[in-house]
């Protein structure tokens, strides 16, 4: 962690208008809950949807990506960039430290949420509530990972992240069972499965594959980008 | 003391050549970058910078490789040409911020140090959105500076810079110079580059043009020779006699175009000759206008020289 790179990301992140487009997903999801926890319908039924689908299928993804590019693909774009590579700073370091600051972001804007909202929704029976804030804590960070180095790999770094999480995830995923081995969503709602058991959540992949998948995710795009950012070009404008 | 030598480079993107087969070394002083737009100038500096790998040769600082080597940046300071810089720091906190990602022992006095040296303390509380053109690069350099490197450089520093802020900024140039620091500035404009540098080395086309002092270089491009196109009320008249002085080297009678193309070698000569051979033949003048003043012209012939 370098502690001027985290602040100057964070800032970075949270300043101007993007702090207020992020505070729209955590307001939507508990405005939602709301509304919905004064119907009568079945509240576990509820729950799954608006916590699962919205939640941990949309919101997180979304969040995850808005930060994840956040941190580094502007800084890229706008070349600014260059006044932290321009030094004798580690690259594995300014990528650890951007990734922690946009993990912790969107944990915050996500995990607290989600928490509060399922709270609402449904108490804190079958430990379903625990099970979803876990499956957000997780998928949270891995999206960070993974839409971190796209910010760094490509200069349509939003584009490919929404084609991810909107067409293969949302998309492909509903259609085609294999599709969802690989979607960091199921990968959470395999671990948020594990902690509050089956009948709470539904889950295609199994623990066992999931967790590996989540870390060789998460650590293998981190490395990835500190090696792609070590070799990172600035093409001339001419 | 810190030299970059630049050793059998090329650069191109896919079919483009960028930069062909330059050699050259830039040691301690003021050494100016001169080139047309498109010449390679940029594509050079990023591969001093360590932004851009060659693609054939070696780009090193004394010795060490400048491509994918961190520690050069404890040696070097950059000024890029690109202005966004983190617009929501003001001033201070973004040279701080450069100060602290060097991990200097005391980043508050080498901040302090560097805005006091380009003179930018008074406006360091103010956001850097909010400076001008002049004021933006010189906060740049400030933190280009801040580690006290020995090596500047600086992509068209000039761009865009009124008249006073050049001067500015060519006196702390000429400072860091005088102090032994090796300073490299690209620009497109040579009489910038002739104020300021004494050695020169010119980029046309990706190729290295030419190197040395800017006596040197200003000779070669004011004895290269001189196009007119002249138009009067008696072209042949004025063509025989100008053919008989030395000054003229060709005279084409242009009968499309109803005028002179005239190629004089010695340029003084020629602008004190002319309406003096007119006046004294009795031969109105109408157009007399240099045919090939272009920078790009002026550097094609010393691509050829």
């Amino acid at each position: 962690m370098n502690p001027t790179v985290a602040r100057l990301t964070l800032r970075g992140l949270l300043g101007r208008r993007r702090g207020l487009l992020l505070l729209v997903v955590p307001a939507l999801l508990l405005l939602v809950s709301a509304i919905a926890s004064g119907s009568s319908a079945d509240a576990h039924g509820l729950t799954v949807k608006i916590l699962g689908q919205l939640g941990l299928g949309t919101l997180v993804p979304i969040l995850g990506l808005v930060v994840g590019t956040g941190v580094i693909a502007t800084e890229i774009d706008d070349g600014s960039i260059v006044y932290l590579l321009a030094k004798p700073l580690p690259r594995w370091r300014i990528i650890t430290t951007k990734l922690a600051v946009a993990i912790g972001v969107t944990w915050l804007f996500s995990v607290v949420p989600t928490l509060l909202s399922g709270l609402l929704l449904y108490g804190t029976r079958d430990g379903m509530v625990l099970g979803y804030t876990v499956a957000v804590l997780v998928a949270g960070a891995a999206y960070s990972a993974l839409f971190l180095l796209l910010g760094v790999v490509t200069r349509h770094a939003v584009v490919a992240g929404l084609a991810y999480a909107l067409i293969w995830e949302s998309m492909v995923g509903n259609f085609v069972e294999g599709a969802r081995t690989l979607s960091v969503q199921q990968w959470g709602r395999a671990v948020a499965e594990a902690v509050a058991g089956d009948t709470a959540i539904g889950a295609d992949v199994s623990f066992g594959a999931a967790v590996p998948l989540l870390l060789v995710v998460t650590v293998g795009a981190t490395v990835l980008a500190s090696v792609k950012l070590a070799g990172l070009t600035l093409a001339g404008e001419e | 003391m810190a030299t970059i030598s630049i050793d059998k480079v090329s650069r191109w993107f896919g079919n483009v050549v960028a930069v062909n087969d330059v050699t050259m070394a830039i040691g301690p002083g003021i050494t100016g970058l001169l080139g047309p737009n498109g010449a390679g100038k940029s594509t050079l500096i990023h591969m001093m910078s360590g932004f851009l790998a060659p693609s054939s040769g070696s780009v090193t600082l004394d010795g060490a490789p400048i491509w994918r080597n961190q520690q050069v940046y404890r040696q070097i300071g950059l000024v890029p040409e690109r202005e966004s810089m983190y617009d929501y720091l003001t001033g201070w906190e973004f040279v701080l911020a450069n100060a602290e990602l060097h991990g200097l022992p005391q980043p508050g006095a080498a901040a302090r140090r560097a805005l006091d040296l380009v003179e930018m303390d008074y406006a360091k509380d103010r956001r850097t959105g909010t400076y001008s053109k002049g004021m933006k690069q010189r906060v740049k350099m400030a933190s280009a500076l801040v580690h006290d490197p020995a090596v500047l450089l600086l992509d068209e520093p000039f761009n865009g810079m009124d008249p006073r802020q050049r001067l500015q900024l060519m006196d702390l140039l000429r400072r860091f110079g005088a102090d032994g620091r090796t300073v490299l500035f690209s620009s497109h404009i040579l009489e910038e580059v002739e104020q300021l540098a004494r050695h020169i080395e010119v980029v046309v086309a990706g190729r290295h043009a030419a190197s040395g002092d800017f006596r040197k270089i200003r000779r070669l491009m004011t004895d290269r020779p001189h196009r007119y196109l002249v138009r009067s009320s008696d072209d042949r008249r004025l063509a025989a006699a100008l053919i008989a002085d030395g000054s003229t080297t060709g005279i084409e009678v242009d009968e499309r175009e109803r005028a002179l193309r005239i190629e004089a070698v010695n340029f003084q000569g020629f602008t004190t000759l002319l309406p003096r051979v007119a006046r004294e033949a009795g031969i109105r003048l109408y157009t007399v206008s240099p045919a090939d003043e272009s920078l790009e012209s002026v550097f094609s012939y010393l691509v050829s020289a």
